[in-house]
């Protein structure tokens, strides 16, 4: 092979003679007449891609990539950026993983499933539930996924789904699909200095109600105090109570089944995968009550014939293939390496790791909230709580020419609206804290 | 030969299969590799005096394995080596389409400068936008659609995302229907998406030919079809020949027309759903663009649609700004929102952009004429009865007397992966094979070698394989009645 043949497939291993012989075996004497493709619908035309080379291909991606601008970014509001040891990259690129698919055939993929076993493990750690799937696509469609389960496990018919005023948009918008279609309407319960506001939550709940979602930390960073209260509330009228976060978060916050979470759900992908353009990894786990209305793969551990314990995809009568319409999800393919990244991560990190990163994770915003309430001009955190990750500052200035000011500077930050900033700071960018300070002091008041 | 048939010595019988045996690291009689919990377990206290949050916002303790990279490193490349990809051998998963992934994809989605954070302005992530925009460009013209959206992060996502275009678009035409009709022989994904947006779900039995029965489809569709969702070619690998009927029945009803990509391989250049008459697509571009499946995942499915679908794209969605200068993110007129927390599965669509436009045209042709060789001729290899063709890219044998699952479980002992089995239910004891175009006439000749060795075994020695994978056969209905999904769940019952 050479990298300028562009003749065509590359990865087509044949030579014309092994193609004659492979014709004259089928019994045709080309490779059209084995096309049963009625002469109306053919397509005969050029589809207009000019093949390339491996080498000007990937100078091509190079080059139109790096035309996003060189930010030093402190962006969160759902996508994260922490560090990835090498290990992840490394272990998880080994080609029986990354080319292999779901485990159909359990006895010559035990290594992958137990990965993931391990993986489903971790989160039972991290969320207190007995059962964690292998996973959904992102945080969105997972919160989606709780909604149609809430309804589906609910005694009483509830057809009300109550979520924090303070959501992400992205996720909103998610679930108001998912709940569309399972007849649910969403409402958003209003917040207190940007916490679950109890008093109003209490208000808006009835035995209509089949779910009430809260986040710790919240969209804005904020780590919520009164998560039993939720908890109690929900239960008062048999509603589901489900709970967003991730297990970053969750190796220092409350354990979720101690504030009475039925289903926990977010972005597993915080370890494992890094910045990805809003990739993500969907978590989500719950009780054993709900154990055979969880939606997606599941993996169990069993026996093989020679005793010795294995592991295989189980419970496979929720799924698609086999319910058909009637199955508890649609999802097939899912996001089953980037659980294996997540795994490969937590476990590089400890449980000494993990509660080190999410301390930090509340230092940080902490300190570099003082300091940028120190700036005229400038008032943060805007809601008195504990945060993580990231706050919101007020800015006298409007928060989009504040935005713009900074970015000239070299600096990303979320401009939500008005006179509001949003900042996050992880072990990746708290390097970039004194410059993004010296940037704020100069343009803010 | 001996009675242990894993004794028969594949490999060097003269029957030309290979030989296998998989790693199988164990440290006793009950388990193989340990757990990671089993090699360690570390509680640390969470909280105290130097906790940055008072002790009611935290936890008590967390308790995982403690382990060093060393033991990390060795304990996941074990695992690694007792699972098998497509880089070990032959991966004829039917409906699949296990390719060779490039590898030159991976180091394309590695570069730092695609790794942004998706809200960032749009004047500042200008090259991400112009790939998306490449790819979505690419992706219209190879389906022969005008608009395509990448948000769908697999092909279970595409089919509700166009199923929810489907809906909004009825909606907006004042018109309230509840069905979709489905074919027997679909995938799975494609009833539960279509119940996924609230749809009934109607069921279309085959014809006798395989293929769509043009009656029964009169009978199904009326004025309370949404959509029509079918795959071409179908399951079977067979082509719809019909399709421009079926196209006027679903549309003469004022239904649409949705086409499952999974089958997209056999068609490249050749055939595109958009001049079929299909409406909307998905493309699997996991199976047909060469993105690895990962163990079950990360795919992507992006979704095309023909022009007059397209303001009811999911948001945001990408487009070139008036007078060229550069990219923007929009949403959509009547936009069904968001079926994904951002814009989709970003390292996986640009694995994508970099495959496609590698290949070009010529490539994309002729990965499909490859791939529907490389079907014809294993078929003609291989001794099980094919009842149904002419097939393309994939076709469905028959284990005839033999348990299909079983023919599969002894296919592993010659070091291949085997088919899809017990699907599409039209074959009884299904084999869906689809070697894809990465195999060569050697590797077709294996392959072929070790479907007829297991087709001249008893069924004793199928019930007894396999035998040279890391686990023996596993018992899953054991493993499902008693469900144990955690190490946690493993110290009670086990
Ligand atoms: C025919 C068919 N349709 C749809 C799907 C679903 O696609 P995905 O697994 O990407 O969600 C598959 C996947 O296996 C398939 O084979």
């Amino acid at each position: 092979m050479t990298d300028n043949d562009t003749r065509g497939s590359p990865y087509a291993p044949h030579t014309e003679a092994e193609t004659a012989t492979m014709l004259d075996a089928v019994g045709v004497d080309s490779e059209e007449a084995l096309f049963d493709i009625p002469e109306a619908v053919r397509f005969t035309d050029e589809l207009g891609i000019e093949p390339e080379s491996e080498r000007a291909v990937r100078r091509d991606i190079e080059r139109t990539l790096s035309r996003n601008d060189d930010l030093t970014e402190l962006l969160g509001r759902g996508h994260y950026d922490h560090y990835v040891p090498s290990l992840v990259d490394h272990l998880a690129d080994r080609s029986e993983f990354l080319t292999s698919y779901t485990q159909y055939q359990p006895e010559v993929a035990q290594g992958f499933l137990q990965a993931l076993f391990e993986y489903q493990s971790m989160l039972v750690e991290f969320t207190g539930l007995d059962v964690a799937n292998c996973s959904m696509y992102d945080a969105a469609t997972a919160l989606g996924e709780a909604a149609t389960l809430a309804q589906r496990v609910r005694s009483v018919s509830g057809d009300r789904v109550l979520v924090p005023a303070h959501l992400a948009a992205g996720r909103r918008a998610v679930l108001e699909n998912y709940a569309d279609g399972a007849g649910v309407t969403v409402e958003a319960y209003p917040m207190d200095d940007g916490a679950v506001d109890t008093d109003a939550l209490e208000g808006s709940m009835g035995e209509d109600v089949a779910m009430v979602y809260a986040e710790t930390p919240t969209v804005r960073g904020v780590i919520e105090e009164s998560l039993s209260a939720v908890g109690d509330l929900a239960a008062a009228q048999d509603a589901l109570f489900c709970l967003g976060s991730d297990p970053v978060a969750l190796a220092l916050l409350e354990e979720p089944a101690s504030v009475g979470a039925d289903v926990v759900i977010g972005d597993a992908s915080t370890l494992g995968l890094g910045r990805s353009y809003g990739m993500g990894l969907g978590m989500f786990a719950t009780h054993e009550d709900y154990l055979r209305q969880v939606p997606g793969r599941l993996v169990g551990a069993g026996e093989d014939e020679s005793g010795r314990r294995a592991y295989t995809l189980t419970l496979q009568t929720r799924e698609q293939h086999i319910r058909k319409e009637r199955a508890t999800s649609n999802i097939c393919t899912n996001q089953a390496w980037v659980a294996l990244r997540t795994a490969i991560h937590a476990a590089w990190l400890g449980p000494d790791g993990l509660v080190e990163l999410a301390e930090d994770c509340v230092r940080y915003p902490q300190d570099l909230a003082a300091r940028l309430d120190e700036i005229e001009g400038v008032q943060a955190p805007v809601h008195d709580r504990h945060h993580f990750r990231e706050f919101l500052a007020r800015t006298d200035q409007p928060a989009t020419a504040v935005a713009a000011d900074l970015r000239d500077r070299g600096y990303a930050v979320h401009d939500v609206g008005e006179h509001l900033l949003q900042v996050c700071v992880t072990e990746r960018t708290t390097a970039a804290v004194d410059g993004l300070v010296d940037a704020v002091a100069e343009v803010a008041p | 030969m001996s009675d242990d048939p894993s004794e028969s010595d594949p490999g060097d019988d003269g029957s030309g299969t290979l030989g296998y045996q998989q790693a199988r690291w164990t440290d006793s009689d009950d388990r193989y590799e340990p757990l990671l919990s089993e090699k360690d377990t570390t509680e640390v206290a969470v909280g105290g005096d130097d906790s940055p949050l008072p002790d009611d916002l935290t936890r008590d303790s967390l308790e995982l394995p403690a382990l060093s990279e060393p033991e990390l490193a060795r304990h996941y490349t074990r695992l690694s080596q007792m699972n098998y990809g497509v880089e070990s051998g032959p991966f004829p998963l039917g409906s699949c389409t296990m390719k060779y992934n490039p590898k030159f994809t991976e180091d394309v989605a590695a570069l730092p400068d695609g790794a942004v954070h998706p809200d960032r302005p749009d004047d500042s992530v200008q090259g991400t936008l112009a790939v998306m925009a490449g790819l979505q460009d690419y992706l219209g013209r190879i389906g022969g659609m005008d608009a395509v959206t990448l948000q769908p992060p697999a092909g279970a996502a595409g089919e509700y995302a166009g199923i929810l275009i489907a809906k909004a678009y009825h909606e907006a035409n004042g018109e309230e229907r509840t069905e979709v009709v489905v074919p027997d022989s679909a995938h799975g994904t494609n009833f539960a998406s279509a119940a996924l947006a609230g749809y009934d779900v109607v069921e279309l039995p085959s014809a006798e030919d395989g293929r769509v029965d043009l009656d029964a489809l009169e009978a199904a569709v009326g004025e309370d079809t949404a959509a029509l969702m079918l795959t071409n070619p179908n399951t079977l690998g067979l082509f719809e020949r019909d399709i421009e009927e079926i196209a006027e029945v679903v549309h003469d009803a004022g239904g649409l027309l949705y086409y499952d990509g999974a089958n997209l391989n056999a068609l490249l250049g050749r055939a595109r759903p958009g001049d079929m008459g299909f409406d909307i697509m998905h493309y699997n571009v996991h199976k047909t663009f060469a993105t690895p499946h990962g163990g079950g995942g990360p795919g992507a499915g992006p979704v095309g649609v023909k022009s007059d679908l397209a303001p009811y794209l999911p948001s945001p969605h990408v487009r070139e700004r008036a007078g060229g200068s550069g990219y923007e993110r929009y949403e959509p007129e009547h936009s069904v929102g968001k079926v994904h927390g951002f814009e989709g599965n970003w390292l996986v669509l640009i694995k994508a952009y970099a495959y496609i436009a590698r290949l070009g045209d010529p490539g994309l042709a002729d990965a499909s004429a490859k791939a529907v060789l490389n079907a014809n001729y294993l078929a003609t290899q291989v001794d099980y009865e094919v009842p149904f063709g002419p097939f393309h890219h994939e076709f469905v044998a028959s284990a005839g007397e033999q348990d299909a699952a079983d023919v599969a479980k002894r296919m592993l002992d010659y070091g291949v992966h085997p088919p899809t089995t017990k699907w599409p239910e039209i074959v009884g004891e299904a084999l869906m094979t689809e070697p894809t175009e990465v195999e060569s006439k050697r590797t077709l000749d294996q392959l072929a070698a070790a479907f007829d060795a297991v087709a001249g075994e008893d069924d004793a020695t199928l019930d007894a394989a396999p035998h040279e994978t890391s686990a023996r056969r596993i018992d899953q209905v054991a493993a499902a009645r008693n469900p144990r999904l955690s190490w946690q769940a493993l110290d009670d019952g086990s």
